[in-house]
């Protein structure tokens, strides 16, 4: 069974190396693999994972309580700082966040294993469905939330716990952001980013309404007037262009649609995918791409970055898993032309680059790929549309320290702002930040300071 | 090569580790597989009276308490003394010391506490060949509510009277072992020696309950919806046993009895240590029970290889060498001082000796140095108290340096004194101070 043709087609694999391909990267820790694990933490004191981590979870406190069986108590712990402690356990780069300055590295150049730790806890809590917050006393107070990915969920969560009655508004049709379109099969594997999204959910006062799009259904100044408070939490919704002939030729296509389109599909056998591919970029989603081409029984996967391998956005971590599944990532090439024959791709023209005088220069020597399928993957770009005359720096949203724009009673967190990493978690603390100045500007509002003569 | 040759009371054995009188004991299938796997001698199951044997719990007779990765610590128990017949174990006894005549050979005794019990027993085991005695007056649970094991352990003047009938009644050389569930040691061993004893044992296991079923209510293990009390052993009471061992080596009126350590040994490095401190071998028994008998291959040639590496050449030349310099506290050396000091190469800032000495004990560790996270040593608040080492996950990574007399210790402020002095005569003791006037 399964195919090696050229050209994009679906079907290459026998059904059962589908379910084997994309089934969990870091498989869940069992109950002793996880008191094994939980034995190796060292309990430090103003412990440096903690202050690596974006949320800033107490992370020697739940592994102290996942040694000494109580799982519960833990994913209290991780989810009091990160309400999608879930999905971070699965996608965050730990190798670059808390595991990366655990002291067991210096120690024995093993960390403990946080990330699968605290999905070890979280899945327990989520599978008893335990439920750890309740909504303070209403405030009467509305607030809209514009995008339900990371960002927006997490802001959402902690003013609907102070009271805040919420509203949702996301473009698309279900909820989650990256976390259901973006995030790669074999990290969050089945139907999890939903189950989050309920699971967070059952805290009520939230309502989501998809299929609403800031800019086409609404207007930003619609959500100023008719809501107490506004975040925006709406990701990255363009995507660079290569600006390179061909690109318009049938087989070449944006990585991100890629991935959504995988991670929506019932059936992995239905995406149709190259015998030759080529991915242009040098960051997640250009990894996250190839390897699962690669997955889905792409013959040859080739990633070219126009930079050298240290400067590529992908983590030391992700560059050998691509490699270690036969992904040949090549440095110091650009795109220079795609080839096409019939109206389809046959190959990519690039060129060597190299660095002059502090500067991307190309080197004028080109060479051609044979490809029947190119990703383009070299970056995501804020859309402004519908939101007016805010302040924006390096073409997204300008916040302050809190997460307030330049707009009065209008915060936002998370891809949209210029702030930080484009990580899962870092969008979560921006959005819990942003509520909770959101809560203290309202609670000020409403108790204004009384001058004493 | 090291020679691990043990003579013990006369009793010759290949190497001194015995294995205690326990289930690894309790047949001629367990010793003659213990023999094969290297142990130099076997203290046999305590063995009862002639008549219907002693029965066990049918449901758990073991609990334990954990460290890292699972790793047992403690073992708890609450099994009898042997509950085969008398006729069967002697038989075997006499076969396996025949199959095995290099090997020691132990009978542990337990009977009623009357002359005629002893009398009765004492040619039955004398008959089989065993190279000598032990008395089981140490067991804390089931038979000493009848009046046997550690009620007799626990007062002297049985002791006393026991041993002197065994002495009586056999040629063979008497061990005493004894229970640790007592306040002061050297009272039992005293009365041992008294009665003419040729050794003692000791420890046996100490009363403990392990754990307790959150869900039942009920201390573990738990047979039919209730515990007992039971014996503990292990790594976990091997510091309990080695300054018992250590208090009747170096009390003037035992000095020199021979002592066979127990409790808790497990590596070389445990075997060595209580010899040093007095034992004239060791015996084993939870190390056995959790690894299995292969275990002493890793007692044999670790202790060959340490007493190599230091030249020594035989079991004497190293049992009992740190007697010496066991002391009560009131005369260690008051002008001693010792600073902590972090080898900042080894050090993996984990902070923990920092929250250890802030929290709990004399604030004298940094956790940040110019705004970098750093950990070292105030020495003008370090009293020397070792905390920090004992918390540091690193070997040697913390260790204790001694000033050398004449510098100043930055905390007093006053040069080191050459002299010791101790608190029998220092200033701030009442009865020194009453001496003095
Ligand atoms: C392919 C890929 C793989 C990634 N892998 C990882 C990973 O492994 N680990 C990791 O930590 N991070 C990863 N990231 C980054 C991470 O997914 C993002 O940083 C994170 O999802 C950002 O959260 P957000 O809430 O800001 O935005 P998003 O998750 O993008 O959510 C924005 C939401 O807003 C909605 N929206 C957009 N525009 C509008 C509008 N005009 N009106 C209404 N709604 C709108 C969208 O539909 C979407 O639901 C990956 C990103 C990509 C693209
Ligand atoms: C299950 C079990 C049964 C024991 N039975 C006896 C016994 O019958 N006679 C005896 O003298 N000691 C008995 N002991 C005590 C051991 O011989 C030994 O003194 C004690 O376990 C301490 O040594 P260890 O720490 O190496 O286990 C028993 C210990 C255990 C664990
Ligand atoms: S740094 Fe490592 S050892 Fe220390 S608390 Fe964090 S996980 Fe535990
Ligand atoms: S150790 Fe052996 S006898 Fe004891 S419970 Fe387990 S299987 Fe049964
Ligand atoms: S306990 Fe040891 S390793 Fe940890 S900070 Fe202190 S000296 Fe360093």
């Amino acid at each position: 069974m399964g195919t090696n043709v050229s050209g994009i087609h679906g079907g290459r694999l026998a059904p059962a190396d589908y379910e084997k391909n994309f089934s969990d990267l870091h498989p869940p820790l069992d109950h002793h693999e996880a008191l094994v694990a939980a034995d190796r933490c060292y309990f430090c004191y103003d412990a440096p994972c903690m202050t690596a981590c974006p949320t800033s979870i107490d992370i020697p406190m739940f592994i102290r309580q996942i040694s000494t069986g109580n799982p519960i108590g833990s994913a209290k712990t991780i989810f009091d700082q990160n309400i999608l402690g879930g999905m971070c356990a699965r996608v965050c780069p730990t190798e670059t966040l808390c595991e990366q300055v655990c002291v067991r590295n210096t120690a024995e150049e093993r960390p403990v294993e946080i990330g699968r730790l605290q999905r070890y806890a979280t899945d327990i809590a989520m599978e008893q469905n335990a439920q750890f917050y309740r909504r303070a006393e209403r405030t009467g107070r509305r607030i809209a939330v514009v995008g339900a990915g990371p960002a927006g969920l997490a802001c959402a969560h902690r003013l609907a716990m102070n009271g805040h009655d919420v509203i949702v508004f996301d473009a698309r049709v279900k909820p989650g952001g990256l976390n259901e379109y973006g995030i790669a099969t074999y990290k969050s594997t089945d139907d999890f980013a939903q189950r989050e999204v309920d699971y967070l959910l059952s805290i009520g006062g939230i309502e989501i309404r998809n299929g609403q799009k800031l800019g086409r259904d609404f207007t930003l100044g619609e959500l100023t007037e008719n809501f107490d408070a506004v975040f925006l939490g709406m990701g990255l919704a363009g995507v660079n262009a290569l600006k390179t002939e061909g690109e318009q030729l049938s087989g070449v296509e944006d990585a991100v649609d890629f991935i959504a389109a995988l991670r929506q599909v019932e059936n992995k056998a239905d995406i149709a995918i190259g015998r030759r591919i080529v991915v242009i970029g040098g960051g997640m989603t250009a990894i996250d791409a190839a390897i699962q081409s690669k997955l889905l029984g792409a013959e040859e996967v080739t990633i070219c970055y126009r930079r050298g391998k240290e400067h590529m956005n992908a983590s030391e971590f992700e560059q050998e898993l691509a490699t270690s599944k036969g992904v040949m990532i090549r440095h110091w090439l650009q795109p220079k032309r795609i080839i096409g024959k019939d109206g389809k791709v046959a190959g990519i023209e690039v060129e060597y680059t190299a660095m002059q005088d502090g500067r991307l220069v190309g080197t004028g020597e080109t060479g051609i790929l044979a490809a029947d399928q190119i990703f383009k993957a070299i970056g995501q770009t804020f859309d402004p549309a519908g939101v007016g005359n805010l302040r924006l720096e390096a073409g997204r949203i300008a916040i302050d320290a809190e997460g307030r724009t330049s707009m009065a009673r209008v915060w936002a967190g998370g891809d949209c702002v210029k702030a930080g990493e484009d990580l899962t978690v870092t969008s979560v603390a921006q959005g819990r930040d942003a509520a909770d100045s959101i809560n203290r500007a309202l609670a000020a509002a409403a108790n204004p300071t009384v001058a004493v003569a | 090569m090291a020679d691990l040759r043990n003579n013990f009371v006369g009793i010759k054995s290949p190497n001194p580790f015995w294995l205690a009188s326990a289930p690894p004991t309790d047949k001629a299938y367990n010793v003659e597989r213990a023999f094969k796997a290297g142990w130099g001698g076997v203290v046999w199951k305590t063995l009862g009276e002639e008549g219907p044997p002693v029965v066990n719990v049918n449901g758990p007779r073991y609990g334990a308490i954990w460290g890292a990765d699972r790793r047992l610590l403690g073992l708890n128990n609450i099994e009898l003394i042997t509950d085969r017949p008398l006729q069967v174990n002697l038989q075997e006894m006499k076969q396996v010391k025949m199959n095995w005549p290099d090997r020691a050979l132990i009978a542990s005794i337990m009977v009623p506490c009357e002359e005629a019990s002893w009398k009765a027993i004492l040619p039955l085991v004398e008959e089989t060949g065993a190279d000598g005695i032990e008395l089981n007056f140490g067991c804390p649970h089931g038979m000493s509510e009848r009046g046997m094991g550690s009620a007799v352990g626990q007062v002297p003047e049985y002791i006393e009277m026991v041993v002197r009938w065994c002495k009586q009644y056999t040629r063979m050389p008497v061990i005493t072992k004894l229970t640790p569930n007592i306040t002061d040691v050297r009272k039992p061993a005293r009365a041992a020696k008294a009665g003419g004893t040729d050794a003692v044992s000791l420890i046996n296991t100490i009363n403990s309950i392990v754990s307790v079923d959150l869900d039942s209510f009920a201390p573990q293990p738990t047979v039919g919806g209730k515990g007992s009390h039971g014996g503990y052993c292990g790594p976990a009471v091997k510091p309990i046993a080695l300054n018992m061992v250590a208090e009747i080596a170096r009390d003037p009126e035992t000095y020199g009895l021979p002592i066979s350590g127990i409790g808790g040994v497990t590596t070389w490095r445990d075997a060595a240590e209580f010899m040093t401190l007095g034992a004239g071998n060791v015996q084993v028994c939870t190390a056995a029970m959790t690894y299995g008998f292969k275990i002493v291959e890793e007692m044999i040639t670790g202790l060959s290889d340490w007493m190599d590496s230091k030249g020594h050449r035989t079991l004497e030349d190293i049992t009992g060498r740190a007697v010496p310099n066991v002391t009560d506290w009131q005369y260690l050396n008051l002008n001693y001082v010792a600073k902590a000091h972090i080898d900042q190469d080894a050090c993996i800032k984990c902070g923990r000796c920092h929250i250890a000495c802030e929290d709990t004990s004399h604030q004298a560790i940094t956790s940040i140095v110019d705004g970098v996270r750093h950990f070292e040593v105030m020495e003008d608040e370090c009293v020397g108290c070792n905390l920090c080492v004992n918390v540091c996950p690193v070997e040697n990574c913390i260790t204790m340096v001694g000033l050398e007399a004449g510098v100043v210790d930055q905390r007093t402020g006053k040069p080191v004194d050459p002299n010791y002095a101790n608190w029998t005569t220092h200033p701030n003791n009442p009865m020194a101070r009453q001496a003095a006037e």
